[in-house]
């Protein structure tokens, strides 16, 4: 009761304990996010992405305080790989956010990565719908920094911007190799820096050669020095930019339809998998099917297509 | 569905204009190799700062690195500070240069634990593993 109602007032520390909750995965967030769900929806939601030490947080801190200028609240969640060796985590990304950490409308939440793959956290999802719920307007989500795979955040988030450096070498190409698709808005940070003009150019370049994109959008290419505040007015309008593309163009609510069914179709393929494992674990069944195909008296394929779920859909209750 | 799996998190904090980085960065770091979650929010931070990121971050404890021999204020006003928003089961600990006959009051005043320079690192953590759990969350 009482921490629920109070999450939705916009009480953070309500907000701070349900997504431990989440985070832990406790079986009492299920029932949070079940009744935080009906509130959830309103938030404009930024991804922010690229390699380590691009400054993602630098310039989060700066977009914080553009947002708090238009009387937004804000929601960030900045995500830090877990250490695969010890399962421990150092989050630091709130060092560079220092000046809104006592701002009772900013909401500041570090996860670890905790084994998850994809650049976010397993929790980052719900999480983020707790922001939501609680109020937030504008949550952004710094993701670790990437190599390529990582692109999770593009189903996550209404825009993605992709953060550059000069001075990464072969960075231009690694970006190539994935993010580039991914970025609806291109930042090269660290604008102070002499050679930050030649990887605009190389960017402009790479954009020019690439296919257009399906949806018609052009993303722009943004210099900015996060440190020196510079930049950062035509970054809020080239977002702004974005997000009217996303309205008017009826993408903004699709794009939302398919989230909904791709969170989904992840808890569907949870559930799916408990149920059919808890059941598989009855009487040793498991081990013993194990057992079998170490052996090679059993092949994996055969066992799976000899699956057969007596899977009763009560569907009539929802 | 996925599996419950409560880590223990810790706010590393280094308050004040104590420019002295170099003991919470090698707890930090020895604490996440010791598979803890830690928080480090770098230098300079006021005691506000210190409070309101636990509460964000839901810490499990805070640890408190000071070498300025400010120990005397700013251990017994964060308490307080975190006794008025309700986090009082938040363990406060913490190390630096603390003379041992300032030790008793700290502890009066709440502190947990105070490690002293030269303490090993894996005292550290066998002290954290002890007597620092998960706090209890209700909806
Ligand atoms: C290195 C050092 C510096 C470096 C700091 C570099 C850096 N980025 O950290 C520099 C040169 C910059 C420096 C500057 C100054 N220093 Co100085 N410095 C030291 C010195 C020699 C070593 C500190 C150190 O890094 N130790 C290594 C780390 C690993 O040990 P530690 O921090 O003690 O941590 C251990 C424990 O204390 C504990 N611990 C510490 N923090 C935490 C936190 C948690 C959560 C836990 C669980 C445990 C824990 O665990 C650690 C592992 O055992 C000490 C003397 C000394 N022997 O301690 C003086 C010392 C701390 N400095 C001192 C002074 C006075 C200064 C200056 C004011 C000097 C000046 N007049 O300019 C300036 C102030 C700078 C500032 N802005 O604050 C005095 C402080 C006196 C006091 N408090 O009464 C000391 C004690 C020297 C002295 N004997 O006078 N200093
Ligand atoms: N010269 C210059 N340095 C910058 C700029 N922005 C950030 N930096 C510095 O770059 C370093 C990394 O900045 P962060 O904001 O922590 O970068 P990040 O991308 O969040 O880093 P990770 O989260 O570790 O991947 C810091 O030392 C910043 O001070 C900038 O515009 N110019
Ligand atoms: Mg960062």
């Amino acid at each position: 009761m009482g921490l629920i109602d109070e999450v939705i007032k916009g009480n953070p520390r309500a907000a701070a304990r349900v997504m431990r909750l989440i985070e832990d995965g406790v079986p009492e967030a299920r029932e949070a996010l079940k009744r935080l769900y009906p509130y959830t929806g309103k938030a404009y939601i930024i991804g922010i992405t690229g390699p380590p030490g691009a400054g993602k947080s630098s310039l989060v801190d700066r977009l914080v305080e553009e947002f708090r200028k238009q009387g937004k609240k804000v929601g960030v969640v900045a995500i830090d790989p877990t250490s695969p060796f010890s399962g421990g985590a150092i989050l630091g990304d709130r060092i560079r956010m220092q000046r809104h950490s006592t701002d009772p409308e900013v909401f500041i939440k570090s996860l670890a990565t905790r084994g998850h793959l994809g650049g976010l956290s397993k929790a980052a999802d719900d999480v983020i719908q707790v922001m939501d719920a609680m109020g937030k307007d504008i949550i952004m989500v710094e993701t670790v920094g990437v190599g390529q795979a990582e692109v999770d955040i593009v189903k996550t988030a209404d825009t993605t911007m992709v953060v550059t450096v000069p001075g990464l070498g072969d960075d231009i190409q690694a970006i190539k190799a994935g993010i580039l698709e991914i970025a609806d808005l291109f930042v090269v940070n660290k604008g102070d820096k002499p050679e930050a003009d030649k990887t605009v150019r190389e960017l402009e370049v790479m954009l020019d050669m690439s296919p257009p994109r399906e949806d018609g959008w052009k993303p722009p290419i943004l210099k900015v020095s996060a440190i020196k505040g510079e930049g950062i007015g035509e970054l809020m309008e080239a977002l702004q930019g974005h997000r009217k593309f996303l309205e008017t163009s009826g993408r903004f609510e699709s794009y939302r339809k398919d989230r909904v069914a791709h969170s989904f179709e992840n808890l569907l393929k949870d559930k799916l998998f408990y149920m059919v494992m808890s059941k598989l674990k009855e009487n040793g069944t498991y081990e013993k099917l194990l057992e079998d195909m170490f052996t090679k008296r059993k092949d994996p394929y055969s066992v799976i297509d000899k699956l057969r779920c007596q899977c009763i859909l009560d569907l009539e209750n929802n | 569905m996925g599996g419950t799996e409560r880590k223990v998190k810790i706010l590393v904090a280094k308050p004040g204009l104590d420019g002295h980085d170099r003991g919470a960065k090698v707890v930090a770091r020895a604490l996440r190799d010791a598979g803890f979650e830690v928080i480090y929010t770098g230098l300079h931070q006021s005691l506000d700062q210190i409070v309101h990121a636990a509460m964000e971050e839901d810490v499990d404890a805070i640890g408190i690195s000071i070498l300025s021999g400010a120990h005397m204020y700013v251990f017994p006003t964060l308490i307080n500070m975190l006794r008025e928003e309700g986090l009082d089961d938040i363990v406060v600990f913490g190390g630096g240069i603390i003379p041992t006959d300032d030790i008793p009051e700290l502890e009066k005043a709440g502190v947990k634990k105070i490690f002293l320079p030269g303490t090993p690192l894996e005292e550290i953590i066998e002290w954290v593993k002890e007597n620092v759990k998960p706090r209890t969350v209700s909806l």
